[in-house]
């Protein structure tokens, strides 16, 4: 058995079924053994290998399974760049394999040779390079481990043509260890009781959830500990379906975009328990004035993400699973000592004063009611961005799964789409990238089967990724494409109003193509919503399409994504947007 | 922003092709400065010793002792403490011999510092000298007066005591 033949029997055994992956001179041998392997494993054929990287991510997004992206060498792998990168950013577990020159032509400036493993080196969480055949499989499956165990993030593996054809002697290890690779998983019990202990205390609890608890799928559990103790929730956007956002203790999603009462809930919060969050600059704001009157309770699974950022009270570093399921159960001790300790009399007086927590989840509820009841859309000639959110809150299925582009149509989706459960709502995070959404939506589509996959996109950002349309087509993949069409680069222009006096610079996109007919060049349907009566039919026309469906909405052409915190200011700073009764709710003595 | 001061931190790694260049990779990537870096086999096959002086306030420490943990190929990380660890630095110099009252005091100072002669010739006197890193600034300090020609150090190693 060669080495390429030892590259699909490891990744069968690792459980992969599909990979996203585009040929080329050195992985030649590695494609010529998926033809041994049919019905086991196969290739979903990408037009550009940036989308395969992506498509790998939505894929492991939507089943927390680790996708695996192809490239051949030079120019292939670099076109993986992007998308490692962006794994790396999101902690989104992927493998990317990379072929590479004849181990005997590394280093001699040979066709089509980069030097991957520098390349990759700042932006995988590992990579590793095969010199040997015989190395082959243990190589792959210390990528998957490393790729999946304790933070999740991408590992490249770069594959010597020679590595590929090789004969391989040995047989594939039944397990792989590695010394420098031992996440903690299991909480310090003692952090665990401080941190229930200040939960109990507190008056102004706050959960701020990000995308650690989805990772570790503790949704259930996090569920549980809000109904135990109380506590309002606000996610990240990477977090968004962690938590049930029709709860009547979920305050929607936090951050620069974010939900005001999210926002101004961490300042006023005395305490803050954030879980698997990792308080980037588009959360914080300025670090000096961020949640100042809080206490911290911070639990990770990377004990590198405590206190990089933000000063921590409590620090907890463990599986967010195992740590919720802790506090859980250190919550429901205490409560259970603090009754018996008080008897019943005393709890009954007890009871019928308000007690302070109960005052401050009163107030949020009472105000996110008032929210709730607020969908003022503002009047602009052609349809606001936020009437496709409406229409398609009213459309998703808790199932359904939501993935982004990036720009201004991201954050309307963070902001106003409401989503029940984990692993629905899928955005590239921390790197930002333009053209994520659509292969990262194929991804997501070919994990998820059975569900529908929508593709909120701009025009500005389908168009980086667009040719994957071919892959759609020929692979039979339905995803329902909206695209946000308003003819700019909506956030930078926001951006150039806001902050550089509409001195707009090369943001506006002037004569957008019709997508109507890019969908019919590829042999896919395509309608043009131009009113909002439209919108509703249009996408329950995609929806039950069998094939692709790109339903291009032309939205106002200036709106902006309101509120907005200024970059690295003070959370109260934050402008715009809906403000019924914001500042009286968060005045006086709460 | 606390105080900054110098750390000594040891690490054991992973023998393999590329180590440096992750462990230096990552030190440039997140701002942190590294002064010195050693590195050498151990006992142990496939493990090797790397010790880095770095500069920064105790939560910069925190931060670098985190993000090299984090890296696969690092086994173990340990700071080196100055009061519980023996932290010493090999240090050749050649210092110009301007006349003979200047040769007696440079050989008077070398035996002072006790350091080693490794190479003498009319016009210059290399010597080697192994110690902390002050004691080595301050000889090389005391050196200055008579020119020094050429210096070569190796950084900083350390071992825990006990």
């Amino acid at each position: 058995m060669n080495g390429a033949h030892t590259i699909v029997k490891t990744l069968i055994k690792e459980g992969v079924t599909v990979t996203f992956g585009f040929p080329g001179g050195s992985v030649i041998p590695l494609f010529d053994a998926y033809l041994d392997y049919k019905g086991k494993l196969k290739n979903i054929l990408v037009r550009h290998e940036q989308g395969a990287a992506h498509a790998a991510e939505g894929y492991a997004r939507a089943s927390g399974k680790p996708g695996v992206c192809i490239s051949t060498s030079g120019p292939g792998a670099t076109n993986l760049v992007t998308g490692i990168m962006d794994a790396y950013m999101d902690s989104t577990p992927i493998i990317a394999l990379g072929g590479q020159v004849p181990t005997s032509l590394i280093g001699n400036d040979a066709f089509q040779e980069s030097d991957m493993m520098g390349i990759t080196l700042p932006i995988t969480k590992h990579n590793f390079q095969v010199r040997t055949p015989n190395q082959m499989a243990s190589t792959i499956m210390k990528s998957f481990k490393i790729a999946s165990e304790g933070r999740p993030g991408p590992v490249y593996v770069d594959l010597p043509k020679d590595t590929q054809v090789g004969e391989v002697t040995e047989p594939i290890p039944e397990e792989v260890s590695i010394a420098g690779f031992q996440p903690t998983l299991t909480p310090n019990p003692l952090q665990v009781k401080k941190a229930a202990e200040a939960i109990v205390n507190s008056k102004k609890p706050l959960l701020l959830v990000g995308q650690g608890v989805i990772i570790s799928g503790a949704s259930k559990e996090l569920h549980e500990l809000v109904e135990i103790a109380q506590i309002p929730v606000t996610t990240t956007y990477m977090a968004k379906g962690a938590f049930d956002e029709y709860h009547d203790l979920s305050l929607g999603s936090i951050g620069m975009h974010g939900r005001k009462i999210a926002n101004y809930a961490t300042i006023h919060s005395d305490l803050l328990i954030s879980l698997g969050c990792r308080f980037s600059d588009r959360i914080t704001g300025n670090l000096k004035t961020y949640a100042e009157n809080a206490k911290v309770i911070h639990a990770d699974v990377d004990p590198a993400e405590i206190g990089k950022n933000v000063k921590v009270d409590i620090p907890i570093v463990g599986d967010a699973k195992n740590i919720i399921s802790a506090l859980v159960a250190e919550l429901k001790n205490l409560l259970l000592k603090s009754k018996i300790s008080k008897g019943l009399e005393k709890q009954e007086a007890f009871q019928n004063k308000p007690k302070p927590k109960e005052q401050w989840v009163k107030k949020i509820k009472e105000f996110k009611a008032s929210c709730d009841k607020c969908v003022k859309v503002p009047k602009t000639a052609r349809m606001h961005p936020r009437d496709v959110m409406y229409a398609l809150n009213g459309i998703l299925k808790p199932e359904d799964i939501v993935v982004t582009g990036v720009g201004q149509h991201q954050m309307f989706a963070g902001h106003f789409l409401k989503m029940r459960k984990p692993r629905t709502f899928i955005t590239s995070g921390g790197a930002g990238t333009m053209g994520y959404g659509f292969p990262a939506a194929i991804g997501a589509k070919v994990a998820k089967p059975d569900s529908n996959v929508f593709l909120i996109d701009g025009d500005g950002s389908f168009q980086m990724t667009l040719q994957e349309l071919a892959t759609v087509k020929e692979a039979g993949i339905k995803v329902i494409i909206l695209i946000m069409n308003n003819s700019w680069l909506g956030m930078v222009r926001q951006w150039l109003e806001l902050f550089f006096d509409k001195r707009y610079s090369e943001v506006h996109l002037g004569d957008v193509p019709d997508f109507v007919k890019i969908a019919e060049a590829y042999n896919l349907k395509g309608i043009k919503v131009k009113k909002k009566e439209d919108l509703d039919k249009a996408i329950k026309q995609a929806i039950s399409n069998k094939e692709t469906t790109i339903v291009d909405i032309l939205i106002d052409k200036e709106s902006n994504i309101l509120p907005m915190l200024p970059p690295g200011g003070h959370i109260k700073d934050a402008f715009g947007g809906c403000m019924a009764g914001q500042g009286k709710f968060f005045e006086g003595d709460l | 922003m606390g105080k900054e001061r110098k750390h000594v931190i040891a690490m054991l790694v992973e023998d393999q092709p590329g180590v440096l260049t992750r462990i230096a990779g990552m030190f440039a990537r997140r701002g942190f400065n590294i002064e010195t870096i050693t590195v050498g086999k151990t006992t142990k096959k496939g493990v090797s010793k790397m010790v880095i002086t770095a500069v920064g306030d105790d939560s910069t420490l925190e931060q670098m002792e985190k993000q090299v943990n984090k890296l696969i190929d690092t086994i173990k990380v340990i700071e080196m403490p100055e009061d519980s660890s023996v932290i010493r630095e090999l240090c050749l110099i050649k210092v110009a011999i301007p006349n003979k009252k200047a040769k007696e005091d440079i050989l008077r100072y070398t035996k002072i510092y006790k350091t080693k002669i490794v190479d003498i010739t009319q016009k210059s006197v290399t010597a080697e000298l192994i110690g902390e890193p002050a004691k080595v600034d301050a000889f090389i300090d005391l050196m200055k007066q008579f020119g020094i020609k050429e210096i070569a150090r190796t950084g900083v190693t350390a071992i825990s005591r006990g």
